[in-house]
Order: C-alpha cells, then structure tokens, then sequence
C-alpha cells in the first residue's frame, strides 16, 4: 500500500492500541515505572488510572523496608539520581492496605518484588501467586545478594538465572524480569533470564552514578550513588532495548527516560511491545496520558491501524 | 489538588535576592489552607527537570473586572533566588505560562483559640506563616519574631502588621532591629507568655534552636520543615525526614511532602533532626 492508501484506509477508525505481553492484555503500551508511581492511590486525584495500560507498584520485598538515609534524591542535568533504598510498605501490608484500592481499577496491576536472598524472592513470588487480582509480576533483580557476598544478582547470568528459575517455579503469573544497565553486556543477561523462564523482560533499571556538593565537598546523596532516570539516560535505554529485543524472543518493555510522545515512539520502532514512564510522572503528572494520546495521533498520521505495524519497524 | 495550567500575573524582587509571585489560581487559590504548598513547573522545556515547592504566602480575590464574572482567585508565594530553577523563574513575567500542583501537604493545626501564639520566621521561611498568622488573629494575640542574617533577609513585615500581629525584627548583623538571633527574642517573650503555642519556619539550625527552647519549656510547638522533592505527592519517597522513635531496626520515615510540610514538633526525631547533615539548604543545581 502506499503511504496515501495507508492514510485513507486508517481514516474514520481508531488504530489498535492493544498490546500483550506474556497473556497479560493491555489496553495500550504505556505503564508507570515502578518506584514513580507509588501504590496508584498517591495519583489517583491527577490523572484517570484506567486510561493506563497497566498499574505496576511500587516495588515490593517479603518485610517492609524502612529506605536510606536523606538526602535521597538529587537532580542534575536532564536527570535525577535517586538512593531511596527501596523503602516500603512489605507484601503483607501492601495485600491488606493497598492491594483493596488497585482491585477497583480496571486496568491490569503489576506488582513489582525483589528480595535480599533468594528465600526471600521465593517466599514473595509464592504470595503473590495466590491472589487473583495480580495480572502478573515485574522482579527486580537489581539487588544484591546479601548471602553471597553481595554479588547484584542481575550483574551475574548465572545469579540472574539461578533466581529467575526459583521464582519461575514459585509463581503461577506472568513473571516479567527487569533488567540493570549496569552490566558489560545486557544482551547476555537477557538470554540467561530468558532461558531461565522470563516471560518478558523490562529494561532498563536506573544508570548507577554520582553527584558532589562542590561547596561542601560531600556526595549529594547520603548514600552516595544513586540511580540516574530521565531524558538523560535516553539514548542508553533505547540502545539497550535494541539489543535486547534481538537477543531474545520474548516481549521487551521499554524504560528509560521517556517524557514525550515521540520518546515512546523511538522504543517500540526498535522493538519494545510496550514502555513505562517513570521521572516524568514527577514532572507532570499528566504525561503519562499525554503519551497514550500522542502514539494514538502518531498512529493515525503514519496511516496505522495496528501499533503492531510500528512495533519493531527499525530500518537499518 | 489538582495540576493547573496558569499564568504569572506579577513577579517583582521585594528586597536584594527575594521576589514575590502573584499566579492566576482560578478554583485552587482560595482552596489552600496556612502552610500548604505548591509545585511549580518553571518553564515546559527542560531542563530543569524536576518542579521546585514553595510554600503558599498569600491568597485572595483580584478585584472584579467590569464583565459581570466572578472576581478571579490569585496565589501568591515568595522565593529567594538560589539555583537554575528560581534563577529562571525571576525572569517571568505578566503573562507567561506555568504549570502548579496543589495545594498540597498537610497544613498548620490553628492550636487552642484564645492561647497567644508566636510565629517564628527566619529568612524565606516567613512565607507559610502569613496565611496562618491571618487565621491567628481571629482568635487571639499574634506575635511575630522574625530573623534574617541582615536587613535583606527581612521580608513583608508590614503586611504581617497590617494584619494586627505584633512583630519583633532581629538580624545577626544588626542592620534592622535587635542584633543576635531571633531565638534570643523568642526566650524572652517565652518568659513573658510561657502558655504561648509556637509555628516556626526557618533553616534547619533555626529550627533545631527553636525546637530545643521549646521542648525544655514544654511549649507545643509546630513545624514547617522544607526537602528537595521530586513528585510532592507521596510517591517517590525522595523527600523524607526521621519521624519520632526511629531507629536503624525500626527505620521510620515520613513524607515532607505529604505527612509535612507542617509537622507537630513531637511526631519528629530530634535525636538526628538538625543534628545530621542532609537536611535541605534549598536546591542549588
């Protein structure tokens, strides 16, 4: 068809939206980023949930975490590096408190988890099995192993397999793995999960970097380092994302700094089937929904009836 | 709370480094309580990426226009210039878009009627306490020690005059009112009324000296304390402060954004509160 046929035969109808990553259906490809977006409650009052593709937590560990020292966050250009230590409320309380108001929202839930040991990622993995109104799980496997020597189990193929297989074999849920940057070769990484049982990989979590106070000479985190997210970090995400999506066969969401329509747009023409927003829900609460309405536009202007059509649609 | 598209109505420097902001706030202005806050949106391009909070120092009605609508709500906050984000904002002008959330946070509790009441302020941190002193006064005696580092530092005293609150200037300097700092003034008029009910807002060191009077002399105080944040809604957690009976087993941390800004001096940990480094200076990236 050419491009005018295309156009006329869009015209008058909606393009599809819909996307599926690993049985979970989603009504369009965008999602929060999980550790942005709280519970869902804390944005109810700005945006409508339902418009979302998929709500994914805050992300969640076997007890409550109580998160580092302040200041936790710092901004430097087109980024935040943030150190908040992956505070939060623990599985069971997040099930008795927070789980009621997400139930309410139609649209899927994702519940992010990580563990300190691999006990502790089975023990949550096995929880979360049980409860029907979880569409699937996003493991975060950019902690580290405190019972072997701190190895991040996600810098390691064979850390990241040996975890991925126990929560494979404790969950009866679409399990999505979400993938560091901070590795040599994340194509490598991503075949060991894949192999492992991941359903679908998200990718990527936070750049590892740092910031000074010149004045005080101290790090502008307490922690130190931090998690670098937004625009900055762009370029790398999309890399990232590239090689991933030909290393394996399975779905591959996008993160990394998407703000405006058209930096979604980059990550599914190189192949993610579906993306998450994060920093920039701080910055306007709203883009989330302005990114939704901006692929949908983008559709109907290329002359697309079908978001799978530009999914994966790279020319080199 | 909402996220508002609006326009700047007046931004003009009120003394060397501060500058005061009245926003259009049509549906909002009027909706926020003394020591809520905003965050504002600096401009739609980045960076800076993140918005910045100010707290809210006055709203009201402009005065209606000939067209028969309903007068229109206006915000006011006051900023001092200490980074790229308020470096660019004291460039706005009458009619340039921004982009607020709010009115956020927990606000002040106006304590017992009838009690006298002292505000402290030092420097910017005077902002949140003109909407509570006007609140005060319909209630009671309302006292005002203000503290700068010099004359410059001395922000809209007069407006808190015409109010009916009475007002104490000290500077470190003593280039406007009594030399020292304004916690010397404040134990004097503790002696005085030691029934007082006290809000303080200021730097952290300001604050710790505040609190320290206070807790000696049983005084029920209350806090507005400020953070960098990222979200101001709750969700991001970057904006924490140690609330009372924290421990490294027992971590507990609570939202500025959220529990705060204003907080009852009790829920807080004075163990670390102002004694550890981390507290905000404002940011200056």
């Amino acid at each position: 068809m050419k491009n005018g046929d295309k156009k006329q035969a869009a015209a008058g109808h909606k393009p599809n939206m819909a996307v599926e990553i690993a049985g979970i259906r989603l009504k369009n490809p965008v999602m929060p980023a999980s550790g942005t977006f709280g519970y869902g409650e804390e944005y109810a009052p700005y945006l409508d949930l339902e418009r979302l593709g998929g709500i994914i937590t805050k992300g969640l560990s076997l007890r409550p975490k109580g998160g580092n020292q302040t200041p936790r966050i710092a901004e430097t250009i087109s980024g935040m590096l943030n150190a908040i230590g992956l505070q939060n409320v623990g599985i069971d309380a997040f099930i008795e408190y927070k789980l009621p108001f997400l139930r309410e929202v139609n649209t899927p839930v994702i519940v992010n988890f990580f563990g300190n040991t691999l006990d502790e990622y089975g023990e949550v993995a096995q929880r979360l099995s049980d409860l029907p109104e979880v569409a699937g799980v996003e493991l975060n496997i950019s902690c580290p192993n405190v019972k072997q020597g701190g190895i991040v189990f996600g810098t390691d193929p064979r850390a990241a397999a040996e975890v991925v297989s126990l929560v494979r074999s404790r969950l009866n849920k679409p399990l999505i793995v979400k993938l560091t940057p901070n590795v040599t070769d994340i194509s490598v990484i991503a075949r060991a999960v894949e192999e492992a049982g991941a359903d679908a990989i998200s990718c990527i979590n936070t750049l590892t970097g740092m910031a000074v106070d010149i004045h005080s000479r101290r790090p502008r985190l307490a922690n130190r380092t931090g998690g670098l997210s937004g625009p900055a970090i762009r370029p790398v995400a999309v890399r990232m994302v590239h090689q991933v999506v030909q290393a394996v066969s399975i779905p591959v969401i996008g993160v990394g700094g998407i703000v405006r329509p058209m930096d979604a747009l980059e990550f599914l023409i190189v192949g993610a089937r579906a993306v998450q927003v994060g920093t920039a829900n701080f910055v306007d609460p709203q883009a989330m929904i302005t990114i939704i309405d901006g692929i949908e536009k983008f559709l109907v202007d290329e002359g697309l009836a079908d978001i799978h059509e530009l999914i994966g649609s790279l020319q080199v | 709370m909402k996220n508002y598209q609006t326009i700047v109505l007046s931004n003009q420097e009120i003394s060397p480094g501060y500058f005061r902001m009245r926003i259009l706030a049509p549906g909002f202005g009027t909706q926020a309580r003394p020591g809520q806050f905003i965050m504002f949106r600096v401009q739609r391009s980045l960076p800076p990426l993140l918005r910045r909070p100010f707290g809210i120092f006055r709203t009201g009605f402009l005065p209606p226009d000939c067209d028969g609508l309903p007068p229109k709500e206006y915000l006011e906050i006051l900023y001092k210039v200490v980074g790229r984000g308020t470096g660019i904002m004291q460039e706005l002008h009458e009619g340039d878009r921004i982009e607020v959330l709010g009115p956020l946070g927990r606000g002040f509790d106006l304590g017992r009627a009838g009690e006298e009441k002292i505000l402290v302020g030092g420097g910017i941190g005077l902002v949140p306490l003109f909407m509570l002193a006007g609140e005060l006064i319909n209630n009671g005696n309302v006292r005002l020690l203000m503290g700068g580092r010099t004359r410059d530092d001395i922000l809209a005293v007069t407006e808190f005059e015409r109010l009916g609150v009475e007002t104490y200037v000290s500077t470190d300097d003593g280039s406007l009112g009594e030399e020292g700092l304004v916690t010397q003034v404040l134990k004097r008029k503790l002696d005085k009324f030691p029934e007082a009910e006290v809000f303080a807002c200021g730097p952290m060191p300001m604050i710790r000296a505040v609190y320290d009077i206070c807790h000696e002399r049983r005084t029920h105080l209350q806090v507005s304390l400020e953070a960098l944040m990222a979200c101001g809604v709750g969700a991001c957690l970057g904006c924490v402060v140690k609330g009372a009976g924290h421990s490294e087993v027992q971590p507990r941390y609570l939202c500025t954004c959220k529990a705060g800004p204003v907080f009852s001096a009790d829920l807080l940990d004075w163990e670390s509160l102002g004694k550890e480094p981390g507290y905000c200076e404002g940011c200056r990236s």
